[in-house]
Formats: structure tokens, C-alpha cells, sequence
């Protein structure tokens, strides 16, 4: 027992002399932003990417080398929150450019992690819809550059439901025939989306009141659930281990016979990924360089024309082939037509409240 | 062994349950179709795509590097770790602590790590998962390789010593020897510990270098792709030879004591 | 060994540091000081992004009382219970068989036992998934024969399956090990007193074998209790388990120290696991 006890003091001793150093992580890294040369030699910066799988062409890097100069290596990550918590976790994350939904960006911006946009380093900037500075989790596109947007609905094998959805409620109250074969999302705002809408409530609500009567209707669901799922439903739609799925609409594979998409008339959000520069990037030139690389049409275009997602880019969006917005007209309404969605943004604080709701809903047996 | 008649029945239930998923692995990595439930006829296909895909590569090297980094340091502290406790020591607290990371879970290892790293603001890289990874290796290591000592004679050390030889030439030229199928031993285990680990590489791995496990479980996440089939037969493949030539390796070693 | 020299007394202190310094060094750095921190954060508050406020606060353990997370908690508990349980029915007689089997077969046994567990962990648990989809072979086989499909994806048996796939050879390796050395004239002697197979079963070979059937026990529930990696992939996200939680206190809601109280919660489940594995490895001594 007595050799215990210096163990126990150099080890707890050790502890508090780490955790002492390692306070207040929240504010130091925010400061003013960096002076950035516009006449850098690119080709002595490399970047590092980090982007969701499949959300970029295959050969991005070498497309970069040939117009930029320099090399880019691009990490996969499954979900915002991975990157994010990677992000955030202290210490240089080896990250120069991210890709994240807006909401994700607020919260990162809110912890001083993101660097402003040089708006003179990205002249391309023009390119993109007068909408797309306007969206709520960062007006202005001060901190992020939006890369795709889009909404959330219901996406469907019209060969094997009776009816096409109309409303969330067919997916919250589902038909009889429906039962074990549909999916929900398992990110928390996305999951409580449709019992939102439902209700009547915004999507970024905080009243607890309205996300107890939205954990009412999730739980009520729950039983006629296949899954919770936000990577696969394309796959089990097509394999028709599902029929219908709550999805985002450039993921649900409308390419694919049979299958439709439809936003519920309770209406639904708008969401948007976005690019941001980290802070910590020692690359900020070669950063701003890639994104403004990638807001220029044709290589923009590549977005719509290959995995048929929504692009905030007018100058890309109007070289699109007519032929492929004939076979998909989603992406050929407005912006005006997005933007009856409601912008998602981060809730600060108050996201706990979902945060349990999401703890809550899949604890429940 | 026929009055164990009724014992057969788990016996090759086991057998079965551990092999029917494998068979089907390899049996769907040369299946023509993506859809793994339907058989569109032999391809090798989804070799040549795998041997294409850039973050398996990356994924891999990434792997092997912290691996054998970590098995290298994995093999020194352990093995030293081990002669200690078994020669220099008769504390049970000691001897718990050594065993202790290859008890506890790996999650609590790794958020262990994550707030570790974080509170002394490591930059996140290969290094933080090697050095995560040796935590648990030399733990590996010290059990096999004491285990060894265990049944090792001890007289030809007091012999060596009685002869004048200094501890750390006794060490060197007596022990080290004696002990060798057990550090390779314990040295292969570490090594095939960390090229399967993923929880603690997912949480003290930087984003930008993912190991293997990360790179699988992303693809995983993402549906059913069957390049992972055809990974998972050429990893068996792997195992099974190094096997074969550890069982040799270790034959062989035997046979030089 | 016996006479000590003042000299070596020296010797042997040096001998200590040179051989056990660099390793307890590192365990020290590298584990007790992380798992201190993490039992530190226990008592304080959440940082707004991670980390901790450095406010002393015991609303971290009350949390853990909410049936919420405690039925998350006595849920995983359950499903880690029933894993060992079918992972000691199947590997015991596994163990035996490999134990009775002539030396070259027993090898081979062996590492057949081993070998699966070569492949990659989350490739063995995707094979699961193909393996119970419902268009997947399992079902398409009760179809063929007219039974008509079964929901077998996305539910507690397939989180039990594959943890029980995961971690069944750790449950036979230290079985085999237990059941290997009992000396084989004890059951002969017991045989020979006119005792039935079954009762020289449950009067001399299990007493014996007791610590390695804990120790399996052990090496399946510690980590069963803890995966949250086949939870998500196998159960659908329709059931988490306490491994989900704590990674999702650390890596989504970030609340590193509910997150904290979790595992600690999952240490305190596996202290009492060892405490009654060595009492009973202490009694079977005593016993013998």
C-alpha cells in the first residue's frame, strides 16, 4: 500500500502541472488575420484537403499541380462531427482547407479556428449567386465559401410505395407496407427535422417545449425504423432494403431508375457545405488559391454534372448541359426556389438540448 | 475422443461461425456485380480498382509505418520491462500496472489520449498514434516474453555473473539469447495488434493521415464497396503466410537454442 | 542469490532503473497521466467546444443516474453479459475438444481459432452485415426454403453476433491454456472412483479450469462492453451502447466530462470483474 501513494501524488501532481498549461483554448488562437502575398510562389506551399468521400474528383490533386503549382493531398472524412471534433481538438490538425456543412463552420468561426476569406485572393467569388452570400450561418461569406447547397427530403422507389410522399407525416406515421423499410437520419439537427416541420417549428428551435413534442413523434417511430442512417440510404434504396428514406437531395441517386425525390409541403431546410480556411494553415495562399481554383465554372461544374448536386455557382450552373437538366430538373430550379427553405445554423449553447434529443431518441428501446 | 461424441457439434459450430463470413469475403471479392448479393460471374476487377485507390495506399503505408514503429519501441521497453519485473522486483502493483493497458478497454485508452494530446496541444500525426500504439504493444510484449522467463533456468545468469561478466554483458550475451523466441513472439503479436487497431488510431490519428482501419471504416460507413472484399482476401492471404513463416521462424529459433 | 553483497545491492538498483525505468517512464506519460487527467475531468464542467471549464461541479455524476444513460449503461451491460455467455457455451467445449485433439492437429486448431482475427476487425464485422441483410445470403437460404425473410440486420441478436465473432477467440485462447494443463490422471482418478463423466465434468475439470473460464470472461466482456463500432454498423443506430455514449460525448455533443464519468463507469464494471476473477482464482487454488 505505501508504494501506492508516491505513484498516485507524481501522476495526479503531473496531471494538474498538463491540464494547467493547456486552459483558455478557446481564445488564444483568435487574432487578427493573417497578411497574405498575393504574389506567393505557390509552388513552394502544399495543402492538405479534408473532404467527404466521392464529393471531389478523383484526380483533383494532379488537376491542382497542373493549373496551381503545388500538391494537394485530400483526406476523407465520414462526417462533419469527425472532422470537426479532429478540428477542434487542440494543437495544429494538419488541415489547410475543410469542407462542412454551415452550421459546423459558424461553430468553428465562433472558436476563432477559421481564417477570414481574402476576398481579394478569390476573385471567383463573383461567380457565385447574389444568394449565396446570404445565408445565415455566415452572411457575407466571411469565414466559408459555399461548395454545394442543397435540401432535405424524402427520397423514394416510386416502383415499390403506393402513394409518392407528400408529407413528413408519411414518413413519421408510415403505411403499413412501409414499416421496417424506411430510414432516418442520425446527425441530431437532421434527425429532429422532420418532426420540426411537422410541428409547424423552425428547424433551429430552441423551445424545449416543441424538440419534447418532436422527441414524441421520433419515438413513436422508432419501432417502424430499418435504421438510422446518414452514409448508406442511397444503397439500400437501390437495393430495396429500403424504400423510402429521409435524405439530402444530391445524395438521394435520382441517376437510378425508379427513384424520386420530393420535399414534403411542410417544408424543409437549406442546407449548404461549405469550404473554410483553418487558421492554423501554414499554406493560406495556396488555401485561397484551391478555393478559388475550385469556384471557377468548369471546374465547379464538375459538382452537377457527376454527382448531380446543387451548386451556389451561377457562371457553372449556366454551363451546365441543358441535356442533364432536362433529365434532372432539381437542379435546374432557381436559387429563389431553395431558398423557401430555412438556413440551418449553429445553436451555440442551446444545441445540447438537440444533443440530448438524439441521446434520448436512440437510447429508447 | 469418441466419448466426446456430443462435444463436436460446438466444436465445428465454432469452426463454421468463424468461417462462413471469411469464405464469403473471399468467394464475393471475384464476383463480377458491386452488389454482393447477386453473382455475375468471376472478375478480378475489384483487385485491379483496389490496387487504383489512392486512400487505401495511403491508408496502408500509413499503417505499416506506425506498425513497425511502434512494435520497435513496443519490443525494447517491454522486453526490458519484462526481465524487470520478473529479475528486479517482487511488487503485484508493478506487475498489475505492466498489464494494465492490455486490459483496459481500448475506448477509454483513446479518449485517455485524445485529452492527453489535447490538454498539451500535440500536434496530432503518424507519431501520436505510434506512441499510442506502443502503450499497449509493450504491454503485450512484457506478458509474452516473462512468460518465457518464466520457465527459463537461471543458472546459466548466476554462472555468467560468478565468471566476472558485468550484469549488462550477462544481459547481452546470456539472457537476451535465451529469450528470443519470446521477443519475437512477443513482437509479432504487438505488430498485428496495431495493423488491426482502430479506436485509438480514430481518435489520435490526424485527419490527414488515416490509418488503414480509418480508411475501412470510412468506406464501411459508406456502403457496400467490393474492393473491401478484395482487401480482405489479400489481408488473410498476408496473415496466413506470416503465419507459416513465423511457425518456421519460431522452429527455427528453437532449434538453434 | 541468497548472500547479498553491499556491491551488488547497488547492481541491483541500477539493474531495476535500466531494465523497468524506461517502460513504467512511459506507462506513466502515456497512461497514468491520461487516464488521471480523464479522472479529473470528472468533477469539472463542460467547455462550450470540448475540453473543460475548470469549475468544480458534481452534476457529471448525477447525470449518470438519469435512467437514460443509465439504462444505456445496464443495456450494454445486458448484451455484453449474453456475448460472454455465448461465447463461454461455445468455446469451453471448443477448448476441450482442441485441448484432447493429437499434438499436429492441435496447431492447426489453433490457429484456425486465430486466423479470422488476422483480417481487419471492421471487415469481419462488414461481413456480417452483407452476411444478415435481408437480400443477403441468410435470408435469401430461409426464402429458398420458403420461411420467408426475417428482420435479422439492425437488432440485438446481430450486435451479439458480432461481438460474439469479434472476440470469441479471446474467450477459447485462455480456455484452451486452463483446460491444457489440467493433469489428465485427475479425471482418470475420478473415473476410476466410479464417478459418471458428467460429474468428474462438474467436480474436477470445471473447478479447475474456473480461473481460465474467468479470465475469458473477462477478455469477451471488457471489450464487448466497450466496442461501439458493430452497435453503429450492426444495430442500425437503433441501440447504442455505452461505448456509442462516451464516444459521443467525446467526439459529437462534446462533453468531455460526462464522457469522463462514462468510462469511468466502464473501469469501475471492469474492477469488480477482476477483483471477482482473482477471489475465485484464489479459491480454485486453494481447492486444488
Amino acid at each position: 500500500m505505501t508504494r501506492r501513494v508516491p505513484l498516485v501524488v507524481a501522476s495526479a501532481f503531473l496531471a494538474s502541472a498538463l491540464t494547467a498549461c493547456g486552459g483558455g483554448a478557446a481564445t488564444d488562437s483568435a487574432g487578427a488575420p493573417a497578411t497574405l502575398d498575393a504574389k506567393a510562389d505557390l509552388s513552394k506551399q502544399s495543402l492538405t484537403i479534408s473532404i467527404w468521400d466521392g464529393y471531389s474528383p478523383k484526380d483533383l490533386p494532379q488537376r491542382v499541380k497542373a493549373k496551381l503549382g503545388f500538391d494537394t493531398k485530400v483526406a476523407s472524412h465520414d462526417t462533419n462531427e469527425t472532422i470537426v471534433a479532429k478540428l477542434t481538438a487542440g494543437g495544429d490538425s494538419g488541415i489547410d482547407v475543410a469542407f462542412v456543412s454551415g452550421q459546423y463552420a459558424q461553430a468553428l468561426n465562433a472558436q476563432g479556428l477559421l481564417e477570414p476569406i481574402h476576398r481579394e485572393l478569390v476573385p471567383n467569388l463573383k461567380n457565385l449567386y447574389p444568394e449565396a452570400s446570404q445565408l445565415d450561418y455566415d452572411k457575407g461569406n466571411v469565414f466559408s465559401v459555399p461548395y454545394t447547397w442543397g435540401t432535405t427530403g424524402l427520397c423514394y422507389r416510386s416502383d415499390l410505395v403506393k402513394t409518392p410522399p407528400t408529407s413528413w407525416n408519411d414518413l413519421l406515421s408510415p403505411a403499413p407496407e412501409l414499416k421496417k423499410k424506411i430510414t432516418m437520419m442520425t446527425t441530431e439537427r437532421w434527425l429532429a427535422l422532420p418532426a420540426l416541420k411537422l410541428l409547424g417549428a423552425s428547424v433551429n428551435t430552441t423551445d424545449q417545449a416543441t424538440l419534447d413534442k418532436a422527441k414524441e413523434l421520433l419515438l413513436k417511430v422508432k419501432p417502424d425504423l430499418l435504421a438510422y442512417d446518414d452514409t448508406t440510404f442511397g444503397d439500400r434504396l437501390k437495393s430495396g432494403e429500403a424504400v423510402m428514406v429521409e435524405a439530402w437531395d444530391g445524395w438521394c441517386p435520382t441517376s437510378e431508375k425508379n427513384v424520386e425525390f420530393a420535399v414534403p409541403k411542410e417544408g424543409s431546410d437549406l442546407w449548404a457545405d461549405t469550404m473554410v480556411i483553418l487558421k492554423s494553415s501554414a499554406n493560406k495562399e495556396a488555401a485561397h488559391a484551391f478555393v478559388n481554383y475550385i469556384l471557377d465554372p468548369e471546374v465547379h461544374g464538375w459538382v452537377p454534372a457527376n454527382i448531380l448536386y446543387r451548386i451556389p455557382n451561377k457562371a457553372a450552373m449556366d454551363k451546365v448541359d441543358p441535356a442533364l437538366l432536362k433529365s434532372y430538373p432539381a437542379l435546374a430550379e432557381p436559387p429563389s426556389e431553395l431558398l423557401k427553405g430555412e438556413s440551418l445554423i449553429d445553436l451555440g449553447e442551446a444545441s445540447t438540448a438537440y444533443t440530448r434529443l438524439s441521446t434520448e431518441v436512440s437510447a429508447a428501446q | 475422443m469418441r466419448r466426446h461424441g456430443w462435444l463436436r457439434l460446438p466444436f465445428w459450430l465454432t469452426y463454421l461461425f468463424l468461417y462462413a463470413p471469411i469464405v464469403m469475403l473471399v468467394v464475393m471479392s471475384f464476383n463480377r456485380n458491386k452488389s454482393p448479393y447477386s453473382w455475375g460471374g468471376f472478375s478480378l476487377d475489384w483487385y485491379g480498382r483496389l490496387a487504383g485507390n489512392a486512400s487505401i495506399r495511403t491508408g496502408l503505408l500509413n499503417t505499416l509505418i506506425v506498425a513497425l514503429g511502434s512494435t520497435a519501441l513496443s519490443t525494447v521497453l517491454g522486453t526490458l520491462l519484462a526481465v524487470g519485473l520478473a529479475r528486479h522486483t517482487r511488487s503485484r502493483l508493478l506487475d498489475a500496472l505492466s498489464t494494465l493497458p492490455a486490459i483496459l478497454p481500448d475506448l477509454v485508452i483513446a479518449i485517455g489520449l485524445l485529452a492527453f494530446y489535447s490538454a498539451i496541444k500535440l500536434t496530432l500525426g503518424l507519431h501520436s498514434v505510434l506512441i499510442a500504439h506502443t502503450v499497449f504493444g509493450m504491454a503485450f510484449v512484457a506478458a509474452v516474453v516473462r512468460a518465457r522467463l518464466g520457465g527459463m533456468d537461471t543458472s546459466l545468469e548466476e554462472a555468467s555473473r560468478d565468471l566476472g561478466a558485468t550484469p549488462l554483458t550477462t544481459f547481452v550475451k546470456v539472457t537476451l539469447p535465451t529469450l528470443a523466441p519470446g521477443i519475437l513472439a512477443g513482437a509479432l503479436l504487438a505488430f498485428t495488434l496495431s495493423l488491426d487497431e482502430f479506436v485509438i488510431a480514430f481518435f489520435t490519428a490526424a485527419p490527414s493521415e488515416p490509418t488503414l482501419p480509418i480508411v475501412i471504416y470510412s468506406m464501411v460507413r459508406f456502403g457496400v464497396t467490393p474492393e473491401i472484399n478484395a482487401l480482405a482476401t489479400l489481408l488473410l492471404a498476408v496473415s496466413f503466410t506470416v503465419v507459416i513463416v513465423a511457425q518456421r521462424l519460431t522452429r527455427l529459433t528453437e532449434a538453434l537454442r | 542469490m541468497t548472500a547479498r553483497q553491499p556491491a551488488r545491492v547497488v547492481g541491483k538498483a541500477a539493474g531495476r532503473l535500466a531494465t523497468m525505468g524506461p517502460g513504467f517512464g512511459y506507462l506513466t506519460v502515456f497512461l497514468l497521466v491520461p487516464l488521471a487527467l480523464v479522472l479529473s475531468y470528472t468533477v469539472f464542467r463542460r467547455g462550450r467546444f470540448g475540453g473543460v471549464v475548470y469549475e468544480p461541479t458534481g452534476e457529471n455524476f448525477t447525470r449518470l443516474a438519469d435512467p437514460l444513460y443509465l439504462d444505456v449503461v445496464i443495456g450494454s451491460v445486458r448484451l455484453a453479459a449474453i456475448t460472454t455467455l455465448l461465447a463461454l457455451l461455445l468455446g469451453y467445449p471448443t477448448a476441450y475438444m482442441i485441448a484432447r485433439l493429437p499434438a499436429r492437429w492441435k496447431v492447426v486448431a489453433l490457429v484456425a481459432v486465430v486466423l479470422p482475427f488476422w483480417t481487419n476487425f471492421l471487415i469481419r464485422t462488414y461481413a456480417w452485415i452483407v452476411l444478415l441483410n435481408s437480400e443477403g445470403p441468410v435470408n435469401s437460404g430461409l426464402k429458398a426454403l420458403g420461411l420467408g425473410t426475417v428482420d435479422l440486420l439492425y437488432t440485438d441478436g446481430a450486435i451479439v453476433a458480432g461481438l460474439l465473432y469479434a472476440y470469441l477467440p479471446l474467450m477459447i485462447l485462455p480456455l484452451y491454456s486452463a483446460v491444457e494443463r489440467l493433469d489428465p490422471q485427475l479425471r482418470e482418478a475420478s473415473a476410476n472412483l466410479g464417478a459418471r463423466p458428467a460429474r468428474t465434468f462438474w467436480s474436477v475439470t470445471l473447478p479447475l479450469s474456473l480461473p481460465g473460464v474467468l479470465t475469458g470472461c473477462v477478455f469477451v466482456f471488457v471489450p464487448s462492453l466497450g466496442n461501439f463500432v458493430i452497435p453503429e454498423l450492426l444495430g442500425g443506430g437503433r441501440r447504442i451502447m455505452v461505448g456509442n455514449l462516451i464516444r459521443d460525448q467525446f467526439l459529437k455533443a462534446r462533453d468531455w466530462p460526462f464522457g469522463s464519468v462514462l468510462a469511468l463507469a466502464v473501469i469501475a464494471v471492469l474492477v469488480l470483474l477482476l477483483f471477482a476473477q482473482a477471489w475465485a482464482a484464489r479459491r480454485a487454488g486453494r481447492g486444488a
